[in-house]
C-alpha cells in the first residue's frame, strides 16, 4: 500500500513541476514585457559596470595580439553599406569632401578632413572586437587617438560624454542615424582611436568607412562606423531614444563592457 | 518537533540557498540559451574565425527542394536536428531559425538584450548566494562536519560505487550523513565546476580582459571560454538531473521535506527491504 501511495505523490510532484515549469516560463515572459521588472533586472547590469570599474584602473589595456593571430576575415556586422544619398555622396569621391565635424561642450569647435586626421597622433593595435551575439574576430587597426583630437577643440569642464554620430540609416526610409556614446574615460583611452586603416589597407565601407570607433574594452556596437560629428554634452538624455545609442534605444546596455 | 525517527538535517540557511539556487539556476540556463542562440556556435581558440570551423553549430539549411532542416554539426558531422535545434516551431506553431527551442529559453521569442538583462541579474544572485553560502560554510562549519571526507570516507569509496550502482541507500544511523561519493559530488560542483562556469563567463568580458591582458588565454581564448562556459553548463545539468535521481529514488517525499522544513525521516534497517 505504501508503494502505491508514493506513486501517487510522485505522480502528483511531476505533475506539479511541470505546471511550476510552465508557469515559470509564462511569467518570464511576462514579467519581460511590464514597463518596472526590467528596470529590476538592470541592478545587476550596473552591479557588473560597478564591480568592473572596481577591479581595473581606469587606463588598463585591453589585449592586444600577434600578426599571426589576425582573423582570415574580419566580419562586417550591421550596416554593410549606408543607404543614404549623402553617404553615397561621399564614397563617390572617396571621401575627398568628407569631415569630422567635432563641437558641444568644447571651447574650439573644429572639423578635420580624412587627410587631416591621419596627420594627427595615431596609434597601431591588434585587437579582438567581440559582438554582443557571441563571436569573435582579431583585426590590425590604425587610427587618430582620440585624446589628442579632444585636447585641440578644448573639452569644457562639464563635458562628460563624447556622442557619435553616423551616416548608417537604421531604418528602411533612410530615418534613425545610428549613434553611440562613451564617457570621458574612454574617450582617453590610449587605446581609443578614430580607425582609417584595418590590416594594412584603408577602411573599407563594409567595415565604417571611413573611419570607426575603436574602444576596446567593450562589445562590438559600442564601436560605432561611419562617424561624421562627435559631440560633447554632460548627458545624452535628450539624444534620440534618451539611452545613449542606437542599441541602447533598443534594450541594450550603455555599459558594453561585459 | 520532530518525532523520535525525525532528524533534523539541513538548516535554515542551506535550505534557503539550495532553493535561491534552483532558481538561479534554472534562470540562468534557460537565459543563457537566448543568448547562446544570438549566435548559435561555438569555438576554440581567441576567436571566432581562425581558420577552423565550429566545434558545434545549429543552423537552418534550405535544401534543394526548398524545405528548410535543422542542422547541427558537431566536430565537423552533421545531425539532422530538425524541430529541436537549428530550426523548430515557435509558440504560435511557425517554424523558425533558432539554435534551442522556444520553450528552452527566457525569454522564450529572440531577444538577445532582455536575456543578457536577466542572465547578469540572475548571475549576482548566483554568486552572491554562493559567497554566503561557503561564508556560512566555513562559520558554522557546515563544510568541515558534513561536506569534508574523513578517512572513513576514503575508505569506503569502493563500497560506496557498489552500493550506488546497486541503488542500495544507507539506513539507520549512516543516512544522516553524506555519503563519499555525495560529498565528492558536493565539493566538485561548489568549489570546482560552478567557480568555473563563473570563470568563463567573467572572461567573456572585454573589459575584465584589461584586468590582467591574455589572462583568458590560459584558458585557450575568449572563444574557447565561450565553449567551457556552455559545457560546463550542460555538466551542471548532468548533475542535477543525478541528483534529481537519487533524490527520488532514495525517497522524494522524505528529501523535499528535509530540504524544506530540514526534518528528515531516518530510514530504519533491513525492515524494509
Amino acid at each position: 500500500m505504501n508503494s502505491i501511495d508514493s506513486r501517487r505523490r510522485r505522480n502528483f510532484l511531476v505533475r506539479t513541476l511541470g505546471a511550476t515549469g510552465a508557469l515559470l516560463l509564462a511569467g518570464c515572459n511576462r514579467l519581460s514585457q511590464t514597463e518596472w521588472f526590467p528596470k529590476v533586472l538592470g541592478v545587476g547590469e550596473q552591479a557588473s559596470d560597478a564591480a568592473a570599474h572596481l577591479v581595473t584602473s581606469r587606463k588598463s589595456m585591453a589585449q592586444e595580439f600577434t600578426e599571426a593571430d589576425r582573423s582570415p576575415q574580419f566580419r562586417a556586422n550591421g550596416t554593410a553599406n549606408p543607404n543614404s544619398a549623402e553617404y553615397q555622396a561621399l564614397a563617390a569621391r572617396a571621401f575627398a569632401d568628407w569631415r569630422l565635424t567635432v563641437g558641444g561642450l568644447v571651447e574650439k569647435p573644429a572639423s578635420f578632413s580624412l587627410a587631416e586626421l591621419r596627420a594627427l597622433p595615431a596609434r597601431t593595435q591588434i585587437t579582438r572586437h567581440d559582438c554582443v551575439e557571441g563571436w569573435s574576430a582579431i583585426a590590425k587597426w590604425k587610427g587618430a587617438r582620440l585624446a589628442p583630437l579632444l585636447d585641440a577643440v578644448q573639452p569644457k569642464p562639464q563635458a562628460r560624454f563624447a556622442v557619435f554620430y553616423c551616416a548608417d540609416p537604421m531604418a528602411e526610409d533612410g530615418t534613425d542615424l545610428y549613434y553611440e556614446s562613451i564617457d570621458m574615460e574612454d574617450a582617453r583611452h590610449p587605446q581609443t582611436i578614430l580607425a582609417y586603416e584595418i590590416n594594412d589597407a584603408a577602411l573599407p565601407i563594409a567595415n565604417g568607412a571611413p573611419i570607426r570607433l575603436r574602444v576596446e574594452r567593450q562589445l562590438g556596437y559600442k564601436h560605432a562606423k561611419y562617424v561624421m560629428r562627435i559631440d560633447l554634452v554632460d548627458s545624452f538624455a535628450g539624444i534620440a531614444g534618451g539611452n545613449g545609442g542606437y542599441w541602447e534605444d533598443q534594450g541594450y546596455q550603455w555599459f558594453a563592457g561585459i | 518537533m520532530p518525532g523520535p525517527d525525525l532528524h533534523y538535517r539541513h538548516a535554515l540557511p542551506v535550505r534557503i540557498m539550495h532553493w535561491l539556487n534552483v532558481v538561479a539556476l534554472t534562470i540562468l540556463l534557460m537565459s543563457g540559451l537566448q543568448i547562446f542562440n544570438a549566435h548559435p556556435a561555438l569555438y576554440w581558440g581567441k576567436s571566432s574565425y581562425t581558420g577552423a570551423g565550429p566545434l558545434l553549430q545549429m543552423t537552418a539549411v534550405q535544401k534543394a527542394d526548398g524545405q528548410s532542416v535543422g542542422v547541427t554539426r558537431v566536430f565537423g558531422r552533421e545531425f539532422d536536428t530538425t524541430g529541436i535545434f537549428g530550426m523548430s516551431k515557435n509558440r504560435e506553431g511557425e517554424w523558425s531559425a533558432r539554435g534551442f527551442p522556444w520553450w528552452a529559453t527566457i525569454p522564450d521569442n529572440q531577444w538577445l538584450s532582455m536575456g543578457r538583462a536577466w542572465h547578469f541579474f540572475f548571475a549576482w544572485l548566483l554568486v552572491i548566494n554562493g559567497a554566503a553560502y561557503v561564508l556560512y560554510g566555513l562559520g558554522s562549519r557546515h563544510l568541515a562536519r558534513d561536506l569534508a571526507p574523513d578517512g572513513r570516507d576514503w575508505r569506503s569509496i569502493g563500497q560506496s560505487i557498489a552500493d550506488h550502482l546497486r541503488f542500495r541507500h544507507p539506513t539507520g544511523e549512516a543516512a544522516k550523513r553524506y555519503n563519499v561519493l555525495q560529498k565528492l559530488a558536493y565539493l566538485i560542483v561548489i568549489f570546482g565546476l560552478v567557480p568555473l562556469i563563473i570563470l568563463m563567463g567573467l572572461a567573456m568580458s572585454p573589459w575584465m580582459n584589461s584586468v590582467w591582458p591574455g589572462w583568458i588565454d590560459l584558458f585557450g581564448g575568449r572563444q574557447a571560454a565561450r565553449a567551457i562556459h556552455f559545457i560546463g553548463a550542460w555538466l551542471l545539468v548532468a548533475f542535477v538531473a543525478i541528483h534529481v535521481f537519487e533524490v527520488i529514488v532514495t525517497g522524494l517525499w522524505n528529501n523535499l521535506r528535509s530540504m524544506l522544513t530540514g526534518r528528515y525521516r531516518v530510514p530504519a534497517g533491513e525492515l524494509h527491504e
